[in-house]
């Protein structure tokens, strides 16, 4: 039977084609019209089979050709990937607007890969090894000072016949198993499928933000996944390009699903400037760009979530600690809402199909810190920061709901606070951590003894805080006694300055843990000082905090070399205070 | 697509806006069609579903007359697309591109699709040219740059739309460049598009500037054309003719409303209040039709215009936008009674793009802190107001007395500017003015070095 069916009905970014060979799989790729489209069988009703468009479909004609290709949608893994731009599918956006000028235009087949470039390849096994999926077979300097781990693909085993040192393309074999399979730089995987992994480990490292809000108050551990919901311009892109910047990983995976073209071009002109301060490399070279903005097809931004994290796996399988930032996943989820209302199923919750969760949950469920396949042994991790745009703000939708069952962590945005240009606007009473007592002891370690008891104290402050701004508002400030006006200044303190960051700050938008633990200290000092005043006798009034709160703001951006005499200045004005 | 017309005799039946046509072939989704009937002026219409079965045709006008059986049907192969180009400045046109002037109807220099390619991001440029609108609570506060999409939240009653006359009236570019106007008026009464064109020819941007016009009375399905009739031709303008371009689009609470209808008559699922579920698609292949490309000169810039339901922030048709688009302009039912025009609310404002257009070079170095400050204040003095209503002014702290009386006189100081235009040295004028009235430890947004310098420039001022 052909591999050719006809269109029979194109709507919207679905086609359907008949009649379709009997040997068509569910997900299987195709190539839709006269041009080529890419596309996804994603029903098969008889001879019928429904299909995805990942182009625009407008022009599509009905008799047009869809021809099977017998592959699953899969995306293309080896050096070459990171410091690049990939649109939903995998196509370099760099590639495609080489041939096909400033717009985006359907048919486009542009490969992830450069398939001309040249690698020096360096063996680390011998001929005669029995090898198995996961098991390196020699590296590669990605980029400068980036070792790229040549691994045994997961689903292949065997003996090395061949293997040789030199310079090779992604395509070119570098060796042979003794049953002739080639060994490649590069490989397929299809992205729906995970990658497999020797073990899940349970985490206590944290995951380190260099926000300090999310390190010192809600820190998630390496190999967890975080839920970030937030109203329009609440700084959702704002948090997730800081930890693209600053954030501890190795490789940073950052999809850009249905949101805007010009927070793009942002990026791109902002990462290749950004020195990575652990490796002194540029941040673009840690960095992989998945862009499909939202008005590019919406069935590729569905797919391009599955190829970001395909791609996340893919590195850390080499056993690097691997972060992916997804902006925003509501658009994900509205792209299968789109599908399944054209697919007409029968929908679950405000429109979207009933698996939403279930989808939602997988996608989660790719993150962890893991053993790797293979050896020599590795220990690599995935951690996922989804951002998720709930309408009108409102966290009771069914993407935020879904998003909670399954993540170890919400860090909610507050458009209250965004307008009142308090950033990040992390509403700390909603979000939460479930990872805050297990990283615990790491911070003990790393950072200070006392982190815990600063965390703590910080979030009782701003608990208490909260109580006396309800009485406040009903009383006035003024009758409240002095203890609580020296509370509720410390608090300010703490809100302002402690979690109050400015991502525009050059001094301040990155916060390293000595950084965090020392503002979050002084912020307890002052409470200190000023309660021990104010037992001495003295009154609110007198204890004069508005020189100590500049001070305080003054430190904050401040150039890291004179924080620590920022700060004994600090402490010597609050011995005037303490009297 | 551009295959051979085809013409089918008869049509299967007709609801609202969509015909429907049995047993075709060769269809293309998103070609244009024509539906003729004897003595009367041809419908246009659009496939918007393709079937070997049934395929169905969204028609452009009324069809009101249309008896499916009658009509002829013709598949034209070719896709939705306006005529473009210089020549079109100065003149008028309906929601479809078709002159409204009386003057014939314009050859142009080109043919363009106007549903239009989405931007390769990667050949997109970072937009950050200040644009002076002369409106100090957006150049101060949310500082607009070319290749931005700004859009004005307004509610029923309030004057979204003579604030976007306004700042097309004074928009000035950074450098005196090609720039042109588009306007697009969809749904908008023959009053208010008469008011806002007497402003144009007043500042005499008439000549620089391309109207289309979709009014209460024509069709509703018109209105989701018009935007995109007028965005080919802007980027025509801009991207092919190197000019600086201005699209204002009122009001998109038209289009909406526009789109549900078409939704209904097609029996979707309605999404939240009624709105189909890809309205976020939908409005961001208008809205992401802004920008600036690497290598070209000219740029679109877009301020559309809505009215939020209800003066509901949370309503589908602003959230979405807020979604899309970089930031807010919102006006405020309370500052409008109290007279202040324009009555922006800076606090649920915004402008994300403002940092790349301010500071050193472009408007003053410290631009960002004199605005962090602003806003510091503004907020805590919003925050007083809302407790004095409760204790009364006597029950605030000093602190919080002063933030209260500070955010009085910036509402009816600086935001209130009234019919004149304010330069941006005036308007950060204006703001230091107010700052210096806090004593200096209110101030706590300022480091010492911004305070230094502008007191040095105060002085050096005072001594000229
Ligand atoms: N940490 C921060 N420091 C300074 N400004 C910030 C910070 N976070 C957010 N902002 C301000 O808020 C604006 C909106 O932030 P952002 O674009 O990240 O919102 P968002 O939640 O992604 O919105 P949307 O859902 O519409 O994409 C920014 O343009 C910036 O002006
Ligand atoms: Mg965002």
């Amino acid at each position: 039977m052909s591999d050719v069916a006809r269109l029979v009905r194109i709507v919207g970014a679905l086609a359907e084609a008949e009649p379709l060979a009997e040997g068509a799989s569910l997900y299987e790729l195709v190539r839709v019209g006269n041009r080529g489209l890419l596309g996804e069988v994603v029903r098969i009703a008889g001879r019928r089979g429904t299909i995805q468009v990942y182009e625009e479909t407008s022009g599509l004609s009905l008799g047009e050709p869809v021809t099977l290709t017998h592959e699953a949608l899969t995306i293309e893994l080896g050096p070459g990937l990171l410091g690049g731009v990939l649109d939903g599918v995998g196509r370099p956006l760099v590639d495609v607007a080489l041939h096909h000028g400033d717009f985006v235009t359907p048919g486009t087949t542009s490969p992830t890969l450069d398939a001309a470039r040249r690698w020096a390849f360096t063996p680390t096994v011998p001929p005669g090894s029995v090898v198995q999926g996961g098991d390196q077979l020699g590296t590669v300097e990605e980029r400068p000072g980036f070792v790229h781990r040549v691994l045994v693909p997961p689903d292949i085993s065997g003996t090395v016949a061949s293997i040789d040192g030199g310079d090779f393309t992604v395509h070119e074999p570098f060796g042979r198993l003794t049953d002739d399979t080639p060994l490649c730089l590069a490989h397929r995987w299809p992205v729906r499928r995970p990658r497999p992994v020797s073990q899940r480990l349970a985490s206590h490292v944290p995951f380190i933000t260099g926000q300090r809000v999310f390190d010192l108050l809600f820190p998630v551990a390496e190999g967890g996944s975080v839920a970030l919901p937030g109203g329009f311009g609440t700084g959702k892109t704002v948090i997730e390009q800081s930890l693209a910047k600053y954030a501890k990983a190795d490789v940073v995976i950052y999809v850009g699903c249905g949101e805007r073209g010009n927070e793009m071009a942002e990026v791109l002109e902002e990462f290749p400037h950004l020195t990575d301060l652990r490796t002194g490399q540029s941040v673009m070279d840690r960095t992989v760009l998945l862009v499909n903005t939202s008005n590019m097809p919406v069935a590729a931004r569905e797919a391009s979530v599955y190829v970001g994290i395909t791609i996340a796996e893919f590195y850390r399988d080499m056993g690097y600690r691997v972060a992916l930032m997804a902006d925003s996943l509501s658009r994900w989820a509205e792209a299968l809402r789109e599908i399944s209302a054209r697919l007409q199923e029968m929908p679950g919750e405000e429109g979207y199909p009933t698996y939403l969760g279930n989808r939602l949950g997988q996608f989660y469920e790719r993150a962890g810190l893991v053993t790797t396949l293979g050896q020599p042994p590795r220990e690599g991790s995935l951690t996922v920061i989804g951002a998720i745009s709930p309408p009108g703000g409102d966290f009771s939708e069914p993407v935020t709901q879904a998003s909670l069952r399954v993540t170890g962590a919400l860090w909610a945005l507050d458009p209250e606070l965004a307008h009142q240009r308090q950033f990040p606007a992390v509403d700390w009473e909603t979000s939460y951590s479930l990872h805050a007592e297990s990283t615990t002891a790491w911070f003990v370690a790393h950072v200070d003894a006392d982190w815990p008891a600063v965390r703590r104290e910080t979030l009782a402050l701003l608990q208490r805080d909260r109580d006396l701004r309800e009485i406040a508002a009903l009383v006035g400030p003024e009758a409240l006694q002095d203890e609580d006006r020296l509370l509720l200044e410390a608090a300010r303190l703490v809100r302002d300055h402690v979690l109050g960051q400015s991502a525009y700050d050059p001094n301040d938008a990155l916060s390293t843990l000595t950084k965090t633990f020392l503002l979050a200290s002084l912020a307890r000092e002052v409470l200190t000082a000023g309660t021990r005043a104010l037992a001495a006798g003295r009154s609110f009034e007198q204890l004069e905090l508005t020189g100590i709160t500049r001070l305080m703001a003054e430190l904050r951006s401040a150039p890291i070399g004179e924080l620590d005499a920022r700060a004994a200045a600090l402490r010597q004005a609050l011995e005037g205070v303490a009297g | 697509m551009n295959a051979l017309p085809r013409h089918h005799h008869g049509a299967s039946g007709v609801a609202g806006p969509l015909l429907y046509l049995r047993r075709s072939h060769a269809v293309a989704l998103g070609e244009w069609v024509e539906i003729r009937m004897p003595d009367r002026s041809p419908w246009r219409g659009q496939v918007i579903d393709a079937g070997r079965e049934v395929t169905v045709i969204q028609v452009l006008e009324e069809t009101v007359g249309l008896a499916p059986a009658q009509a002829t049907i013709t598949l034209t192969g070719e896709e939705a697309s306006t005529v473009v180009g210089r020549e079109l400045l100065g003149r008028a046109f309906n929601g479809i591109g078709s002159p409204i002037d009386g003057l014939p109807a314009p050859v142009g220099e080109a043919t363009r699709p106007i549903w239009g390619a989405p931007l390769n991001p990667v050949r997109r440029a970072r937009p950050a040219d200040f644009i002076e609108t002369g409106i100090s609570a957006i150049d101060g506060m949310n500082t607009l740059v070319r290749g931005q999409k700004l859009p004005v939240f307004s509610g029923p009653g309030l004057p979204g739309l003579e604030l976007a006359a306004r700042i097309v009236e004074q928009a000035r570019a950074p450098r005196d460049e090609a720039f042109a106007v588009v306007f697009v008026g969809i749904g908008i009464t023959a009053r208010e598009t008469d008011a806002f064109l007497e402003r144009f020819d007043r500042s005499g941007a008439r000549e620089r500037s391309v109207l289309y016009l979709n009014q209460t009375r024509d069709p509703t399905i018109e209105r989701l054309l018009a935007p995109r009739v007028a965005l080919t031709q802007a980027e025509y303008l801009a991207f092919e003719l190197g000019m600086h371009v201005l699209v204002v689009i009122a009001d998109l609470t038209h289009y909406c409303e526009a789109l549900r209808e078409i939704a209904t008559a097609r029996e979707e699922i309605p999404g939240r209040r009624g709105y189909p579920g890809y309205m976020y698609s939908d409005l961001a292949s208008i809205y992401e039709r802004a920008g600036v490309l690497t290598g070209r000169l000219g740029s679109v810039t877009q301020i559309p215009i809505l009215t939020m339901p209800d003066d509901d922030i949370t309503h589908p048709i602003p959230d979405l936008t807020g979604y899309i688009t970089e930031g807010q302009v919102v006006l405020s039912r309370d500052l409008h009674r109290k007279g202040v025009f324009p009555p922006v609310d800076v606090l649920p404002s915004l402008s994300r793009l403002m940092n790349a257009g301010i500071g050193e070079g472009k408007t003053r170095p410290e631009h960002r802190a004199w605005a962090n400050q602003l806003y510091a204040s503004y907020a805590r003095g919003c925050e007083a107001r809302l407790m004095a209503a409760i204790v009364g002014e006597a029950g605030l702290s000093p602190v919080d007395r002063r933030a209260l009386a500070f955010s009085e006189r910036f509402e009816t100081a600086f935001v209130g500017q009234g019919e004149r235009r304010r330069g941006i040295e005036a308007t950060l004028e204006s703001g230091w003015q107010l700052l210096e009235e806090l004593p200096r430890e209110d101030l706590t947004r300022l480091s010492d070095a911004a305070w230094a310098a502008r007191s040095a420039r105060a002085t050096a001022g005072a001594a000229e």
